[in-house]
């Protein structure tokens, strides 16, 4: 019984995280977009006078997309174009379940992971989940029956289908660094020290493929340098003939997917709540020193630690969203299948000659 | 490969750019929630309803007819700015005016401003200075098109 009650509280927490930080998403993306155009950003949004630097847009945004018109257009395939959203808000939603906010927590003689299922194939069902997400973009631009979206739900389909192969490939020396699937069992490794002070993690082992998987996952968010299914000033994209709260979903899920990415780029890549130098009983520093810590500030080190290197991602690859300009069709094709994929194929290779000497 | 190295550097270096902007305007910003005192500010907004720039001295704002010492429009109903008006949207009946060194003045006097484009040929046509656009009123939109014809007693305020 109490089993189900904790794994209900631990999806409860997630989601609520989840559905939380995406929503501030929009409004960092507003605040970031601001700063760096030297302008001030959506302040206005108030509750009884307080402003609050615009912490309430989020909301506001949510309540009026509550009250648009929720259109479905005749011509269109309603079971399908109804679905669609969902269908993509949920594979990247699911995600989460596998991504490992901190190691174990100890209350009353019991031992809570602080992740929501412990999963020997953790990595390969992000992957599938995330790869599965395009249907939704594929069906929203079928379903729409408008030439402009089948247009950007190929675009869409094609995009991802490129990326997807160099994103799995550059896992794949990862997965020969870590033997193991499993996330938690990932960021245990990332724990341990390389030469004795370097923290063992995957950025330092797989320079190449943690770049790798940074360019692939970037495209996979479909956001500006790769927003091509989107192609606002071109085709204005799969979501064409949405409205209200179902383009919010899709508009929602384009942030998850940042924040999903940051994740995972933390957890594989980053360590994951690993913070430097810091064991279950506090921090053993490589030049001598130790410093003991009781268990419930370490666990919450470390979900701050998580915390800290997920948000330092959703700024970086907001700030690239605001830096660049969109790739042109061929450019995207050319990048995933001629330079980054034979850039993973090269990161295997390497990895293996390394590990075999 | 070497080309495509060169556009890597680009990228790297517009991320930087974009970086600073970031960094610097926070430190401003910041610095502005610890009250101290800064020449730079971090954004150069300006918070439109409650904070305003000054209107420059030359600015074609809405129009206004002016008046003599008694009180009647200067117009002499002469047709000028009518015709000069590139949206025709002016308006004017002329009427005797008691006056016989006067002549004409408007009876009618009609601006139509939602098709104005405030080129502001209808003030430097004016032989009477009659009409002028200086009256930094830049806040009159309203809610539908009737609202927006500016008859005589309006355009005299
Ligand atoms: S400002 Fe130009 S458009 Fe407007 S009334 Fe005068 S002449 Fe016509
Ligand atoms: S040009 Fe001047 S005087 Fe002539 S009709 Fe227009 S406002 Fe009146």
């Amino acid at each position: 019984m109490s089993e189900v009650l904790i794994i209900l509280i631990k999806v409860i927490c997630a989601l609520v995280w989840l559905l939380l930080i995406t929503l501030y998403l929009t409004w960092l993306e507003r605040k970031e977009s601001a700063v760096i155009q030297d302008r001030i950003g959506a302040n206005r949004a108030d509750i009884l006078g307080i402003r609050a630097i615009g912490l309430f847009q989020p909301f506001a945004d949510a309540i009026k997309f509550v009250f648009k018109e929720d259109f479905t257009p005749n011509f269109s395939k309603k079971f399908l174009h109804t679905m669609a959203p969902f269908i993509s808000f949920f594979f990247v939603a699911v995600t989460i379940a596998v991504i490992p906010f901190g190691d174990v927590l100890r209350i009353g003689g019991r031992e809570i992971k602080l992740l929501i299922v412990d999963f020997n194939v953790g990595l390969l069902f992000v992957l599938a989940m995330l790869s599965l997400g395009i249907y939704g973009i594929i069906l929203g631009g079928w379903a729409s029956n408008n030439r402009y979206t089948l247009l950007g739900g190929m675009r869409g389909a094609a995009q991802l289908v490129s990326y997807e192969v160099a994103l799995g490939l550059s896992l794949v020396g990862l997965i020969m660094v870590y033997p193991s699937l499993n996330l938690s069992s990932i960021v245990h490794f990332q724990g341990e020290l390389l030469f004795g002070w370097l923290p063992k993690w995957g950025v330092f082992l797989q320079p190449l493929g943690c770049l790798v998987f940074f360019f692939a996952a970037f495209a996979e968010t479909k956001r500006v340098p790769f927003d091509l299914p989107e192609g606002e000033s071109e085709i204005v994209g799969f979501f064409t003939e949405y409205s209200g709260l179902k383009w919010g979903l899709f508009m929602m899920t384009d942030f998850m997917e940042v924040l999903i990415i940051s994740t995972l780029l933390t957890t594989l890549f980053f360590g994951g709540w690993q913070v430097p130098w810091m064991a279950a009983d506090g921090f053993h520093f490589p030049w001598g020193g130790e410093w003991q810590l009781p268990h419930g500030i370490v666990v919450l080190f470390q979900v701050l630690a998580f915390n800290l290197k997920v948000f330092f991602f959703c700024w970086l690859q907001i700030l690239i969203r605001w830096t660049y300009p969109r790739f042109r069709y061929d450019q995207v094709m050319d990048l995933g299948w001629k330079l980054l994929i034979p850039l993973s194929l090269a990161n295997i290779i390497g990895t293996g000659i390394l590990m075999s000497i | 490969m070497i080309k495509a190295l060169g556009y890597f550097i680009e990228i790297i270096r517009g991320s930087i750019i974009t970086a600073r902007h970031f960094v610097v305007n926070m430190f401003f910003h910041i610095l502005k929630v610890l009250r101290i005192k800064t020449k730079r500010k971090g954004a150069v907004t300006i918070q439109y309803p409650e904070q305003r720039r000054e209107i420059a001295s030359r600015h074609r704002s809405l129009h206004r007819l002016m008046t003599r010492k008694d009180g009647k429009p200067r117009c002499v109903a002469c047709m000028l700015c009518a015709t000069v008006c590139p949206s025709e949207c002016i308006y004017i009946e002329a009427e005797e005016d008691p006056d016989p060194e006067i002549q004409k003045c408007p009876a009618k006097f009609i601006i139509d401003l939602s098709r104005c484009c405030f080129c502001g040929f209808c003030v430097e046509a004016c032989p009477e200075d009659a009409i002028r656009m200086d009256t930094e009123n830049i806040e009159f939109a309203e809610y539908n098109r009737q609202e927006l014809i500016y008859d005589l007693d309006k355009l005299l305020g």
